[in-house]
């Protein structure tokens, strides 16, 4: 699916190690290779302290890359860019600003203007239907509230790529079910490459096209699980080969979660 | 009524004095204070004072908070600012501020020039640490979340750091503005030709007690109705916490 020339994010033997400022050095990705087609579904999946948060980072250009490659469209990672929009598990929307000017701010700062800011704000808080909590505070949201802000803050500069990190992990189990629709949902209607890191077998079956297996630390990439499913289907998770894929999955994952205790 | 003890506080210290039972050459009364405020005030050198003193406190704080916060946020954003002026700050910062009365009036003299050095220096380190803190607590996801956005390096830094750091730079500063009116009221007691310290320290010396007492009133109001003010401004501007 995702040959080397056709591929939009290419990682090629990606090390990365953590040292923080107390403490010994953690060697947190060890040689990982990966490439992700443009508008593919991408999940990474393993046991938590695997890497795969930094391997997001690191594709996002918020850490440095120190050995190996990861390149863009070709062109080698070099910061942040708003080609690549990031959703947090916490949100990390600005707690100071309302829900219009979270939304807006992206497009501020990419000089749309004043006219069309405001149109494409109030677009995509409608998308993620937050109409009536314009002017509402972070603070003032629920949980799934608030990722809903989130979402419409990165999706209202059009970014071509979505890395989420987590990003449904702080919710209750209704709120995480529904988010899930809607991404998927959005994701069809508005074709992006999504990065989707979880630890959760179901959800990352529910939604990627493919999973990417992750070995407890150092992460390593253990497997590559192509899924096809029928997701218009509501009862998905009631179908067999859903429950098929969910088994399959485990089975490479549990050791890694166990050894990761 | 929350200021109900205050009104008993008053009335008590009218009984005490009016009872005989504290000599009105150390306590004047509650009333002949307020008579002497009143004339004070008549006469404009009540008004005269307090515009000197606020001029000198207001100009020193202004001062001390835009430099502090500078400083404060440079020193959580780069590293190099920190391993240079952290150990100074530090060091600094328990210092007794009004030790520097005498070093101030060498440099400057007499003057205004004198005082708003003084309360700037005095009052600079806690906003200082105040800036530092909160920038500090500035979460890794909203600097990330906002260059992801499109957001410069520098843009940051306005945009993200400092209104991260707004709550606990505003605890430094309401410290500020306490010390202000402590480093006012000393420097113009020690060394001044006008101020509301001034004035009480020249009341007292001419033995005009219960005008002096009607300042000191004067300054105690100040102190509280800035404290006050600020709270309220604060509440304001941090309406989105909750």
């Amino acid at each position: 699916m995702a040959a080397a020339s056709a591929a939009q994010i290419t990682v090629e033997g990606v090390s990365h190690t953590y040292r923080p400022a107390r403490g010994r050095a953690v060697l947190a990705l060890e040689e990982v290779s990966l490439a992700i087609a443009p508008r593919e579904f991408v999940a990474l999946l393993g046991p938590s302290g695997c890497g795969k948060s930094t391997l997001l980072y690191l594709i996002g250009g918020f850490l440095p890359v120190e050995k190996g490659a990861i390149s863009i469209e070709g062109a080698p990672v070099a910061g942040p860019g708003p080609d690549r929009g990031i959703v947090f598990q916490h949100f990390a929307l600005f707690p100071w600003k309302t829900v219009k000017a979270n939304v807006r701010y992206g497009l501020e700062k990419l000089g749309v203007a004043r006219e069309e800011q405001e149109r494409r704000a109030q677009a995509h808080i409608e998308l993620v239907g937050l109409k009536g909590f314009e002017e509402s505070y972070p603070s003032q949201l629920s949980g799934g509230m608030k990722q809903r802000a989130a979402l419409a803050r990165t999706l209202a500069v059009d970014p071509k790529m979505l890395l989420m990190d987590e990003p449904f992990g702080a919710l209750d189990a209704q709120t995480r079910s529904l988010m899930q629709s809607e991404l998927y949902a959005i994701w069809q209607r508005t074709p992006k490459t999504v990065l989707f890191v979880t630890h959760d077998v179901q959800e990352a079956v529910r939604l990627a096209q493919r999973v990417v297996v992750m070995s407890a630390r150092p992460g390593r990439i253990k497997a590559n699980v192509s899924i096809q499913l029928d997701r218009a289907d509501p009862h998905i998770y009631r179908s067999p080969a859903f429950a098929e894929k969910v088994d399959e999955i485990w089975d490479l994952v549990r050791d890694e979660a166990l050894k990761a205790q | 009524m929350k200021y109900l003890p205050l009104l008993l506080l008053a009335l008590a210290w009218e009984a005490i004095v009016q009872l005989g039972l504290v000599s009105r050459d150390l306590l004047p009364s509650l009333s002949d204070v307020l008579k002497a405020g009143w004339s004070l005030l008549r006469e404009g050198d009540l008004w005269k004072n307090t515009g000197a003193s606020l001029y000198r406190g207001g100009a020193g704080l202004a001062l001390a908070i835009v430099f502090g916060a500078v400083l404060g946020i440079l020193m959580a954003w780069w590293r190099w600012m920190d391993a240079f002026m952290g150990p100074l700050v530090e060091a600094l910062y328990p210092m007794p501020k009004s030790a520097l009365i005498p070093v101030t009036v060498l440099w400057l003299g007499f003057g205004d020039g004198s005082k708003i050095l003084l309360i700037f220096l005095g009052c600079m380190l806690p906003v200082t640490i105040g800036a530092y803190n909160g920038a500090r607590s500035c979460e890794q996801a909203l600097v990330w979340s906002a260059r992801s956005l499109g957001a410069s390096r520098l843009a940051v830094l306005w945009d993200v750091v400092l209104p991260s750091a707004l709550p606990e730079l505003a605890t430094g500063i309401r410290t500020a503005l306490a010390l202000t009116f402590v480093l006012l009221v000393s420097s113009e007691l020690i060394v001044a030709r006008a101020g509301l310290g001034y004035l009480i320290g020249f009341l007292g010396e001419g033995g005009i007690y219960d005008a002096m007492f009607a300042v000191v009133l004067v300054v105690a109001f100040l102190g509280f109705f800035a404290d006050r003010l600020y709270q309220r401004l604060v509440g304001r501007l941090l309406a989105w916490r909750a």
